[in-house]
This record gives C-alpha cells, structure tokens and sequence, in this order.
C-alpha cells in the first residue's frame, strides 16, 4: 500500500478500456433505480463505486453483469456489446461476487472454486461417464486451477472444509476465489469488507491490490470509505440514481457534495463524521 | 479396567457416575437367562412360527434371540471384563440400553404372536416368558450402568486386512439375513425378523461401530462396491430354485434402477419431479409395442439392445420435451407441472385406443402377452440349472436387472463426481450464483431431466418383458410418489441410501400382504417419523445431514474431520 496507490491519477498510464458503460438507465415500473450513468474501466485499474443506501449501487451492478437489462444505454466490454445474460457475461470475462454471501454451502471449499471453472471447461455427460483420456486431464487441471487460486486468496490449507463452516472472512477470500476462477478480465466486488474487523478489512485490500497485479481490472462498491479511498484508482459517487462526481479519490471525498449526501446537510451533530471522512486519507497516508 | 473407568479422551471423569454393584451380574444374568430360554419350549403349538415347540432344539426365531443375547454378552464384557480394551472405542452401555429395549420389544412380540397365531396365551410356553424375563433384566441393567465418554472412532485404525475381512462378514451376513428374511413365509416371522435386524442396526449405530463401519467403507470403497455385488449376484443361488421371491428382486430392481436415475432429478439437480414413473412407463410401452406379442401394434422388429436404446430415447425425448416449458418455473410449481405430465401421459396411454387418434396402445386394456426375452438364443423364459441350482425365469430377469442396476448407479456417480455434477449441485444449493459463475443452469437441468428419463426408460424396456403385459394404470401418480418416497427415506444424492429406500419400499408390502390395505397409511407415518427424527435419511449424505442440523456444531467439525481424513488417505 503505496502513496501512489491513494493517490494514482497522474502516475499511471491509462491502458485500453475494458469496460464501457454508456447512458445506463435502468427503470423499475414507476421507480427510476438507475439515471444516465457512465463508467469507464481500464487495463489494470480499480474502480470504486460509492453512495448512500438505496443509490442504485447493486442496480447498476447488476445491470453490467447482465443480470438485469438496462432500461436503456450500452455497455460494451472489450469493445463488444454485453449480452444481458450472466453466463455470456461470465464467458466474456467478468466475473462478480454478492453483497450478502452466496456460496454454494454444502460444496467444500474446492468445490466452490471448481464451480467457478464450469464455463472454461467443457466435459460433457458422456465423456463424463466414459472417463476419457481428455477428461482425467481437464479434471486434474481444473483440481489443480481451484487449488492455486485457493492459495492466492490465502485459503489453501482449507480446500476440504464445507464452504458454511467456514469463518466471515475466509467465505468472502472464497467467493473470491470462485469469482477469479471463470479467469476474468475483469472483477466486481459488491461490498468485499462488510462485516469485517480492520484486519480483516486490512487483507481485504491487500488481496484486491494482489488481484490488481497479476492483471486483472477491479470495480468495488463499498461503503467503508477508507478503504475505498486508499484502495482505488478513481471513485464514482452515486446518488438517488445518478452520477454525481466521478475522479480521483481526493477529488471525490473533498467534494461537498459527496459529503451531504452521505451524512445530511453538515448540521452541528455530524460535524465530527464530516471530520473523520476528511482524515481517511491522510491516515491512510501513514500506513506502511 | 482401570482403562474403561478413565478412558484416555477423558481426563476429567470425576463427573462421571458410578456404575451400580448389581448393574452388571443382572445383565450376565439376562443374558444367561434369554439364552437358556430359548433353549426351552416357547410355544405350545408346534404349526406356528416355524415350530418353537421343541425343548433343546431352538428354531430360527429362537436362534435370532440367541444371537441378540450373545450381542450383549459382548457388550457386558466390553463394558467390563475381558473385552475392555474394545469398551474403550465402543460406547457399550448406550449399545446395550438399545438392546435391552429392542429385545425386550422382541420377546413382547413373539408372545403377542404366539397368542394371535394360536389363539390364546394359553400357548406360549414358559421358556418364552423365561426368555422375556431374561431380556428385561438386560434392560434394567443397561440403565443401571453409566454412560461414558469415548475415544473417537474415526481414529481407530485397523490393518487393512481385518478392514476387508469386516467387509466380507457384513456383505456375507447382509446375504444370509436377506435370503433367511426372504424364505420366512407367515407375516409374524417376517415382522420379528425385522425386529431382530431393526435391533442390530440400533445396536451398531448406538455404539457407534456404524460410524466405523463408515469410515471403513470410505477407505475401501472398490471392495465395498464389488462385493456389494457379489451377493447381489449369489443372491438367486440361495433360493433353491424357487422363484416366488425371485419375483420380487426383480421388481425391486426395477424400482431401485429407476429411483436412481430420479435421484439425478432431485437428488442432484434439486428439481422435484412428480410424474417421473411416466418414463418408466414410455420405456415399457416402446418395448411392448416392439414386442413380438399378438397385441403389439409396431411392425417393425428390431433386436431388443435396439428397442431398450429407442426406449430410452423417446423417455429422454419425452423428458425434453417436458423439461423445456417447465424447466422455466421452479419449486411448488415444478412439481405441480410434472404432475400433470404425468397424468397427461397416462390418459394418453390410456385414449391411443384407435377411437381418437392412431391404436397404438389397445387403450385400457394394454399390450398383453409380451414373450420372454430372448438375446442371443439366450431365452428368459426358460429355467437353467447351474452348478446344480435350477435359476427360473425371474433369475434370469434377476441378473440382467443387476447389470442394469450397475448401470445407472455408473451413470450416476461418475456424473455426479464430474464438471456436470458440480454444476447440478451447484444449481441445487443457489441458481442465481451458479448463473453467476458461468454455469449453464438451463441447460443443465434439462440435461438432469433427460439423463434421468433416459435411465428410467431403459429399466422400463426390461420390466415390459419381465411383466409380460403393460397397461395405463401400472404408471398411476402413486408410483411416483413411491419412487419420491424411496429416496427421501434412503437419502438424497447417495447411492446406498436410495437402493436401501426402494428395497424397503417395494420388499415391505409384498411380504405383509395382509397389511395392504394399510400400507399408505403406515408409509405416511414412516415418512412422517423419518422427517421428525432423521431427515437427512436411512443413509445421509453427510453434507445433507449438515444442512437439517445446523446446529450441531460438533457434527460440523466432525465432517469437517472426515474431509481431512479421506483427503490424508488419497
């Protein structure tokens, strides 16, 4: 965890873009979730997505991933427009994790991440029954794939233990996991630290920053704005649907604007929020 | 004895009760009693229950009481005396307070047998009552000893050798009580019969031998499987040649094969299907209309492996059919659309009569007159005799059905130890995530629907042959809630499980005819006791187990264990 890190704009190179959202509204009935929004993600960049309760965060989220399809507006991954389909998105090389945990409970840790595997493997029933040569090699391959990558999140020695038995924390590393397993070009963490103590929250950016470097883009949401402002690239703050500000972390927590909007219009009780919400950076400064 | 009083797990035995002076030379007492009991007369009527009448000479119902006491002798010696060492992994006192209870139970039994069998309790002789006596002391006993803290029987390890030859005894016993169960022709013998192993299951589980016979079943799974069906195989040699139990393996089979392949459906995929007997029975109306009966209204002839694979094609092509619209729709009403496929494949059947639209099936009245198979001048008709043993028309069926049923169960746990098992249990614990992860769900379930139709369609050829006559009202919605019922009682997703719960399903009401009229009465109150106390399961996945007691967090850690284990012995 670096200077440059908290503060990136003008030390890195912006690389192509891999993902391009452009203009996405997403209405549900009389309900406008999402208003007009662009976000534009590079090679190797993380992305933070932030805003009070009921901003659209997850709605927009879910909209990149194809789980809804926008209202209205484009999202092009790669320079190819996304199919509103989860599993096309997944196949294209995005890949996401959930707000409230879900793992497959009863699957053992290995399990989980070789599910992660399914849409770059292709065995089908028959050669699943006739045990093939090339079967005994994706198999192996996918073990050990699941393996690795239980070993990059810091999970190795727990590949046997049932994903519900596991702590907090390691079922978050574990979704993880999973998610790296489809091999994504690019990852969205939707709340990666809730629920977790400081160290716990400490690994957490540690982890996205190691994700970060073997190549990867990442798009966090997240409301723990130390985090977030310590951990990204550049901030996009959402509000009641709408983008308010996108920029660098500095930019977006010294903005007024962002500051009533999470805690109200500065009146004398949450003087002290507005304080804490000013220091994160600085405090962040001064961790090695 | 010190050992047993303070086991090596437990330092801390101050809390520990002490066992009661009398506690045990009352059971030796029992046990000794039971013994010389049933050595005595029990019953005055020698035409009943396969002659209990003959001092010194006890018959088969004494014998399994004998076994029981002998059961319990071990169990005295184990808590106390030469076999303490065993005391130190077995928990004895909670095995025998089991025991005394189902032995107690057992000679109550007989007595109300005796009285019902030959009118009045005038008949029972005084060894049933020494016999009773004996038992009860054994049960006073139990719950006069203290129950105890335990070494963990994961941990115990024994050479490989004596693990195969447990095995070899346990198959070999499961092969003798099953041909000894099978031959007992009045319905009394039948239900104490049940006791008795009733009585040796709880004992196993109690002491938590069943545990270890888990673990040594994991480590030595390919000996397990083979001489699972080495007996399945010998089992035919032991009925002398007559074929009225035959008769009911097969059908058992039939049923088993064909739950298994439901099992994928529900077991692995997590979709409930209520009108899976429909592919069963699209499989036998292929083969009876391919048959070469006067009633069939196919021309075309082909060679049976032909007819089993157009059999399995139309159930998988029925299953796709049916899977496409519904596959959308999930749970409650999932079940209720299969349901109503079902049904919709029954009055099909049922109206194909020539009056509205083509005679494909004579309507109500079936396909009858199906001749035996015949493949490769191989008649299934015929009786053959094989190292002097006459094996009849339902042994022949028998060993097909067996080869079948290896079948499916290959089918089974090679998909589901695959990338497409992974994904149907993934489907099964969370849809959206799977979708999530790149996981083709819709696809998959329609796979999960197919495969499974296609297994049940190719047991349907072979029982089409084997029944001789096909007809609507065999693939009525019962049938379906019966094979639904099988693996819910077995165990979801497990193998074992599903062949035990089809095997008890199909045994029981062929041999307590006399209960027909209140079977589905007592398999709702199985099925209701079975949700109350054992969810999971006769034989539980041990995740599934998990998921119904969540609680339990020492069940947890425990499977967690056994994880750690099976993965040191890879």
């Amino acid at each position: 965890m670096t200077v440059t890190e908290s503060n990136p704009a003008p030390a890195r190179a912006p690389g192509a873009a891999v993902l391009e959202a452009t203009g996405v509204t997403m209405r549900f009935g009389g309900l406008l979730a999402v208003n007009d929004v662009n976000l534009t993600v590079r090679e190797g960049e993380i992305v933070g997505l932030i805003g009070p309760n009921g901003a659209g965060k997850t709605t927009f989220f879910n909209c990149l991933t194809g789980l809804y399809k926008p209202t209205s507006g484009q999202v092009r991954f790669s320079g190819t427009p996304l199919p509103p389909k989860p599993r096309a998105v997944v196949k294209a090389g995005m890949a996401r994790t959930f707000q409230n945990i879900r793992l497959f409970a009863n699957m053992t840790a290995l399990e989980n991440v070789m599910v992660g595997r399914y849409c770059r493997t292709s065995s089908g029933a028959l050669t699943s029954v006739l045990r093939g040569p090339k079967f005994r090699r994706e198999e192996a391959a996918t073990t050990a794939r699941a393996q690795e990558l239980l070993e990059f999140v810091g999970l190795g020695k727990s590949t046997e233990h049932l994903a519900r038995n596991m702590p907090y924390g390691d079922q978050r590393r574990l979704e993880i996991a999973r998610a790296l397993a489809t091999d994504p070009k690019l990852i969205l963490l939707d709340e990666p630290t809730a629920g977790m103590n400081p160290l716990e929250t400490r690994q957490a950016s540690d982890l996205i920053f190691k994700i970060r470097d073997s190549g990867l883009s990442v798009v966090v949401i997240e409301h723990d704005m130390r985090f977030i402002f310590n951990l990204c690239d550049r901030v996009l703050c959402l509000v009641r649907g709408e983008a308010l500000i996108e920029g660098t972390p500095h930019e977006v927590q010294s903005d007024p604007r962002v500051i009533e909007a999470y805690i109200g219009t500065g009146e004398e009780d949450d003087e002290e929020e507005v304080e804490r919400l000013q220091d994160a950076p600085a405090e962040g400064e001064e961790t090695p | 004895m010190t050992d047993v009083k303070t086991p090596p797990a437990e330092p801390g035995t101050a809390a520990e009760p002490e066992a009661k002076p009398l506690a045990w030379p009352l059971g030796l007492a029992g046990v000794v009693l039971v013994i010389v009991g049933s050595f005595l007369s029990w019953s005055y009527d020698s035409s009943i229950l396969g002659d209990l009448s003959i001092n010194f000479y006890p018959g088969g119902l004494q014998i399994l009481a004998i076994i029981l006491a002998v059961v319990a002798l071990v169990l005295l010696l184990a808590e106390k005396g030469p076999l303490t060492k065993l005391g130190a992994w077995l928990d004895a006192t909670a095995g025998l307070r089991a025991l005394g209870v189902t032995l107690t139970l057992y000679m109550v039994l007989v007595v109300i047998a005796i009285t019902a069998d030959s009118d009045g309790l005038i008949n029972v002789n005084p060894g049933a009552y020494v016999s009773l006596g004996g038992a009860v002391l054994i049960l006073v006993s139990a719950w006069m000893l203290p129950l105890r803290h335990l070494r963990d029987m994961s941990e115990a390890r024994l050479p490989a050798w004596f693990e195969i030859l447990a095995i070899a005894v346990l198959m070999a016993a499961v092969l003798f009580v099953a041909a000894y169960a099978l031959g007992l022709e009045d319905a009394w013998s039948f239900i104490l019969c049940l006791v008795f192993l009733a009585a040796l299951v709880t004992v196993l589980f109690r002491t938590g031998s069943l545990t270890w016979i888990g673990h040594v079943s994991q480590r030595n799974r390919k000996v397990l499987t083979l001489s699972a069906f080495l007996v399945a195989f010998l089992f035919p040699f032991t009925q002398g040649g007559s074929d009225a139990n035959m008769s009911i393996a097969t059908q058992v089979l039939v049923f088993a094969a064909t739950a298994m392949g439901l099992n994928i459906v529900v077991g692995l995929a997590g979709l409930l299907d209520l009108g899976y007997i429909a592919f069963l029975g699209s499989g036998a109306y292929v083969a009876a209309t391919m048959s070469t009966s006067a009633f069939a209204t196919v021309g075309w002839k082909p060679p049976f492996l032909v007819v089993m694979l157009i059999g399995a094609g139309v159930a998988a092509t029925l299953g796709l059919i049916i899977g496409t619209p519904t596959l959308r729709v999930s749970g409650d009403y999932l079940a209720i659309v299969t349901l109503g496929f079902g049904e919709i494949f029954r009055f099909s059947m049922f109206n194909l009569d020539g009056n509205n639209g083509p005679n494909l099936t004579n309507g109500p009245n079936g396909v009858p007159g199906i001749p035996d198979l015949e493949i490769g001048g191989f008649n299934f008709g015929e009786v053959h005799t094989v190292a002097g043993i006459e094996l009849g028309r339902f042994s022949n069926y028998y060993f097909l059905l067996l080869v079948l049923t290896a079948f499916v169960i290959l089918v089974f746990s090679r998909l589901n130890n695959s990338r497409i098992g992974r994904g149907w249990v993934a489907i099964r614990e969370d849809e959206k995530a799977a979708e999530a992860m790149g996981v083709n769900t819709f696809g998959l379930k329609l796979l999960a629907f197919a495969v499974g139709a296609f297994l049940a369609g190719l047991a349907g050829t072979i029982k089409a042959h084997q029944d001789g006559a096909v007809s609507p009202d065999q693939y009525i919605f019962l049938e379906s809630a019966f094979l639904l019922a099988a693996i819910v009682l077995g165990g979801m997703g497990t193998i074992a499980g599903v062949l035990l719960g089809a095997t008890i399903l199909k045994l029981l009401p062929e041999k307590l005819r006399f209960f027909s009229e209140y079977r589905l009465l007592l398999f709702g109150l199985l099925l209701v006791l079975m949700m109350r106390f054992r969810p999971e399961g006769l034989v539980a996945n041990r995740r599934r187990q998990l998921e119904f007691h969540e609680e339990d967090e020492q069940l947890a850690v425990e499977i967690d264990d056994e994880h750690l284990l099976v993965e040191e012995a890879k």
